[in-house]
């Protein structure tokens, strides 16, 4: 029974881990101070929620294992974020994205998480609404303005759509333990959520003159722990201090 | 056109009023040089700011624990936001950011030499934050009393957080220097690569420093370089023991008479090395910077086209 929900709240932890790792790579590299403080805001925002999901999922497990054994000290096996958030930062476009296609599914999600019989991820919920709230208008204002600025912005904001659209069905699948999870009126049903993403998603694609793609053939394996090659790297970096000084207190 | 005559009494009016303490504001009348000398001196500082973020952001990825990678996004994010209000600070002045951009990637710009050294491991989080901002702040907290009004208000918001990010820095080295003999050496480590910089921070000797004399008038500075020098080491040099950490100098000891620290002969060299461009990361912080606002370019010039398409067909309607 603890382990699923331990392994449930990795589910939704793991998603903002590995997004707000990303986004922490660009900070002092993007294209004007303005991007780079919302960008570093947005991460810090995920790794705030990640500290509260982990924590809890600490408690729960309750075998010593703390908020940072947890984030820094499994195997990449073990990571069950979607694959769409370890995504590499190819472009500005890439990182809007992935960060639009990503927060539309979040608001979703917490807004379904909130109605949570476990008070404490109902409370999390609450909190990160807010500031989820923020990241999807940021986001899709980016993809707004690049799908209709300038020719070449409008290619670039077009092909990382393209390709990372393949990713987006693995949003709404469901592991045996979401199952049982959602069974107990703790979790969300993702799939019920399925409908209303892409809506949303093709009616601001459709806004920033973008087409939504056609493609049906799409990516899966993240929530089994099955990963792109991207993820291992990015671990590398997650890791290292936790990895070359084990037991030590930072 | 202002003859020779008026220009002296408007010269002469504005002196009276920085000694009277009061604040220049941007519309008031200043002579070509205050405003000249000013922009350099924010700029400076501004561009600072802007490269301080990479030996950080070096680190971020790479953050021991949860809570210290979301305490350097932070600091780091602090930095972005105090370059912003200095540059914003700057165009009260007459200069936009896109030209002192243009002036710190062709190279004629300066920022703080410091941040041309790497940062190589974990403990330079904790040394830059300790020491770097500890310098910083020494410098910077007299100019919360400047004559220009914008910059003593920036000031004012900046040296708050800079003494959040000292403390937070030392709080990094407590906790190394308290830990596994490995941790504590990383410390030391970085105290000894650190130390000499930080005193170099605080600018040339005065014998050599050009800008003093005026800038004291002005109020730019109010205590010469090696005075602040002498106040940081004398503050920093107990803080350092209280750890257990050895400042890596043969030759400091307290002097009793003056009631200060002497301390051993600065390497000048090295300083005027780095000043002039061939510090061990000048190159590659001036590429990350280049790189990003080259890379960023399509993304400017798209955000600007679709306002401009917004405005239009806000016009149409």
């Amino acid at each position: 029974m603890k382990e699923n929900l331990y392994k449930y709240i990795l589910g939704i932890a793991d998603n903002s881990l590995i997004l707000g790792q990303r986004l922490g790579e660009l900070c002092g590299h993007g294209p004007s101070l303005e991007t780079d403080i919302a960008c570093t805001n947005i991460s810090l925002d995920l790794f705030g929620q990640v500290r509260s999901y982990y924590q809890y999922a600490a408690k729960i497990i309750g075998d010593g294992r703390s908020e940072d054994d947890i984030a820094m000290l499994r195997k990449e096996r073990e990571y069950v974020n979607v694959l769409l958030v370890e995504q590499p930062n190819r472009d500005f476009a890439y990182t809007m994205a992935r960060q639009f296609l990503f927060d539309v599914y979040h608001l979703l999600f917490l807004n379904e998480l909130q109605k949570s019989k476990d008070v404490t991820l109902s409370a999390i919920a609450a909190k990160s609404i807010k500031e989820v709230s923020y990241h999807q208008r940021f986001s899709s204002d980016w993809v707004k303005r690049l799908g209709d600025g300038t020719e070449e912005s409008h290619q670039k904001m077009q092909s990382a759509i393209d390709g990372l659209w393949t990713y987006t069905d693995e949003l709404f699948h469901q592991t045996d333990i979401d199952k049982i999870i959602v069974s107990e009126a703790i979790g969300v049903d993702v799939t019920q959520l399925k409908e209303t993403y892409y809506n949303l998603v093709s009616e601001l694609l459709q806004e920033a003159s973008l087409s939504t793609p056609e493609s049906k053939w799409f990516q899966k394996g993240g929530k089994q722990g099955i990963h792109t090659e991207h993820l291992g790297y990015l671990l590398s970096d997650l890791q290292y201090m936790q990895r070359t000084y084990p037991n030590m207190e930072w | 056109m202002m003859s020779e005559e008026q220009i002296k009494n408007l010269e002469i009016q504005f002196e009276e009023r920085i000694a009277r303490d009061e604040k220049i504001e941007p519309k008031d009348w200043m002579p070509e040089k205050y405003r000249k000398t000013h922009l350099r001196q924010m700029s400076q500082h501004a561009h600072s700011e802007i490269i301080g973020m990479l030996p950080e952001g070096n680190w971020i990825t790479r953050a021991p624990s949860l809570r210290r990678k979301v305490a350097l996004l932070a600091k780091v994010q602090d930095e972005a936001g105090h370059g912003l209000y200095l540059y914003s600070a700057c165009e009260t002045l007459g200069t936009s950011r896109d030209e002192l951009y243009e002036q710190l990637h062709s190279g004629k710009a300066k920022y703080s030499s410091i941040f041309n050294y790497p940062t190589v491991s974990w403990a330079d989080m904790g040394a830059i934050g300790w020491l770097v901002d500890g310098a910083a702040i020494i410098n910077q907290v007299p100019l919360c009393n400047t004559s220009y009004g914008p910059y003593a208000r920036a000031m004012v918001r900046v040296c708050k957080e800079e003494s959040f990010h000292q403390r937070q820095g030392y709080e990094i080295m407590i906790k190394l220097a308290n830990g596994t003999p490995e941790q504590k050496e990383m410390a030391q480590d970085a105290l000894n690569r650190w130390w000499w910089p930080s005193l170099m921070m605080l600018g040339p000797t005065d014998a050599e420093s050009i800008h003093t004399a005026q800038s004291m008038k002005w109020k730019l500075k109010r205590k010469s370089n090696d005075d602040l020098r002498q106040q940081f080491i004398d503050q920093t040099v107990p803080q350092a023991e209280l750890i257990g950490l050895t400042i890596p100098d043969a030759d400091l000891k307290w002097n009793e008479e003056r009631g200060s620290y002497d301390f051993g002969e600065i390497d000048w060299n090295e300083f005027w090395q780095v000043v002039k461009g061939y510090g061990p990361c000048n190159k590659e912080r001036m590429n990350a910077r280049v790189g990003a606002w080259e890379r960023g370019e399509w993304v400017r010039d798209a955000a600007m086209a679709h306002a401009e398409k917004k405005q239009k067909q806000k016009q149409a309607v």
